[in-house]
């Protein structure tokens, strides 16, 4: 049975999730990717201040292609998440609770996580089109000069994930790998 | 002498863009729904369902597989009676790149500078090769290749006395460091041999071939196979979520080398490893 999340997402509510739940999520997830971050970081050694409220929120790593006409978004499947390792920590002790991407985080990331009580959702690396049918809105709210890579709020609705690293550190890449490694 | 018009090269190149990053080769669904069969683990099965799914919609919708719709890499292969007419082969191709990746719809993913990072905003331009053979032919194949797994290429100056065991090593120790990062079930392609620039650009040659070929050359299709079975024991799986199928493929290319070098280079390609290919 999938477990429904809600975002923004609450430390309570990340807590309660474990490595290896498979969940769907509805709520309001901010795009951010390389470029984007970098620039959040920048903003707000500047003026304090971030581009959409950190508290409790869930940043989802990706960078859509262009909508074709009559759709909400383009393609929206994750980007690879060591790219965001640098900027990651200083976000989660600043509120954000949720990481939606793919691929591995590094050591002080999983450290931030247990500390700030955060989540990291793997999403279907390449099944963009499948995943675009659970983004109902789309709206740029920042950087729109960076293209692809701005930041969007987007509602979603029933957003399939899976926890890969939960709040105590778990990670479901390690502990799925060595159930099948043979060599 | 043959003319071909360079706009019949941009309608090409344009065309081509767009069906490589919409339509998945049928090689790798065939590959996936057979290792749908034979995966071992839960969440590796779904995985692959997934991704089957995924690219049924897109060919059906007619949007892209993945947002990275990748930075466009083509080969030319021109024979040498072929006479272009009415512009500059080059300017031809980023031509079609650029009218693909617009009217596609697909994502504009070049940035003028690598530390300035400002987006050409039109996909252009694209990475080029040009090879000069004999005959009055142009064939074009176009592998727009992303980022994620990109990203996880390697090479590896070895040493002649590593032999093809180091090489093996090489190329496992390349995937296991890529892990779940590059999108699995991946195709490794591999070039051994030349010299640094042109391993690597073999190992991207290999990533056009189809899953299921073979080198024609034994010890290099033994390597080929001796490579795909273990990195299938890595367990690292379709995601990385665990299972028994990390790659889909492992296709080596080899070619002449000096008396000190033995460079390896891995090229590390995500499940979606879009080629499309014609003639002109």
């Amino acid at each position: 049975m999938d477990i429904q999340v809600k975002a923004p997402l609450s430390k309570k509510e990340a807590s309660a999730l474990r490595a290896g739940d498979i969940v769907k999520i509805t709520g309001i997830v901010y795009t951010s990717r390389d470029a984007a971050h970098k620039r959040m970081l920048e903003q707000y050694e500047k003026t304090g201040k971030f581009p959409f409220d950190m508290e409790n929120a869930v940043i989802y790593y990706a960078g859509p292609a262009p909508a074709k006409p009559g759709n909400v978004i383009g393609p929206a499947g994750p980007t690879t998440s060591y790219r965001m390792d640098s900027y990651a920590p200083f976000l989660m002790e600043h509120g954000q609770t949720g990481m939606i991407g793919k691929g591995a985080r590094s050591k002080d990331v999983i450290e931030s996580m247990k500390k700030n009580k955060a989540v990291y959702f793997a999403a279907t690396g390449g099944a963009a089109a499948l995943i675009s049918s659970h983004i109902k809105k789309s709206e740029i709210i920042a950087y729109e000069d960076l293209g692809a890579e701005a930041i969007r709020r987007l509602y979603v609705e029933d957003f399939p994930a899976i926890v890969v690293i939960d709040t105590e550190g778990n990670n479901l890449y390690e502990t799925e790998k060595a159930k099948y490694r043979t060599l | 002498m043959r003319s071909i018009e360079a706009e019949k090269i941009t309608q090409a190149v344009k065309n081509m863009c767009i069906t490589a990053n919409l339509d998945l080769n049928p090689d790798i669904y065939c590959a996936m729904e057979k290792a749908r069969e034979t995966e071992k683990s839960p969440i590796g099965r779904e995985m692959l369902s997934q991704l089957l799914k995924n690219a049924d919609i897109a060919k059906a919708d007619r949007v892209p597989i993945c947002q990275d719709t990748g930075m466009a890499v083509v080969f030319i292969t021109i024979g040498q009676e072929v006479h272009i007419t009415g512009g500059l082969l080059k300017d031809a191709v980023n031509e079609g790149v650029r009218q693909g990746y617009t009217e596609g719809y697909l994502r504009k993913s070049v940035v003028k500078d690598p530390f300035l990072r400002v987006n050409t905003n039109d996909n252009t331009p694209a990475i080029i090769h040009i090879d000069i053979v004999e005959g009055d032919e142009l064939k074009i194949d176009i592998a727009p290749k992303g980022a994620g797994s990109e990203n996880m290429s390697k090479i590896f100056m070895l040493k002649p006395a590593d032999g093809i065991e180091g090489a093996k090593k090489a190329v496992l120790d390349a995937v296991e460091a890529a892990g779940p990062n590059p999108c699995p079930p991946m195709i490794i392609g591999v070039g051994c041999g030349g010299n640094f620039e042109y391993s690597a650009y073999l190992a991207k040659k290999a990533l056009l071939r189809p899953v299921g070929s073979h080198s024609d050359k034994p010890h290099i299709r033994q390597m080929e196979e001796e490579l795909l079975e273990k990195i299938n024991r890595t367990g690292i799986g379709p995601q990385g979520l665990g299972g028994t199928t990390t790659a889909l493929a492992v296709n080596v290319e080899s070619c002449e080398t000096h008396i000190a070098c033995m460079p390896v280079a891995v090229n590390i390609s995500c499940h979606v490893t879009r080629h499309a290919s014609c003639r002109l």
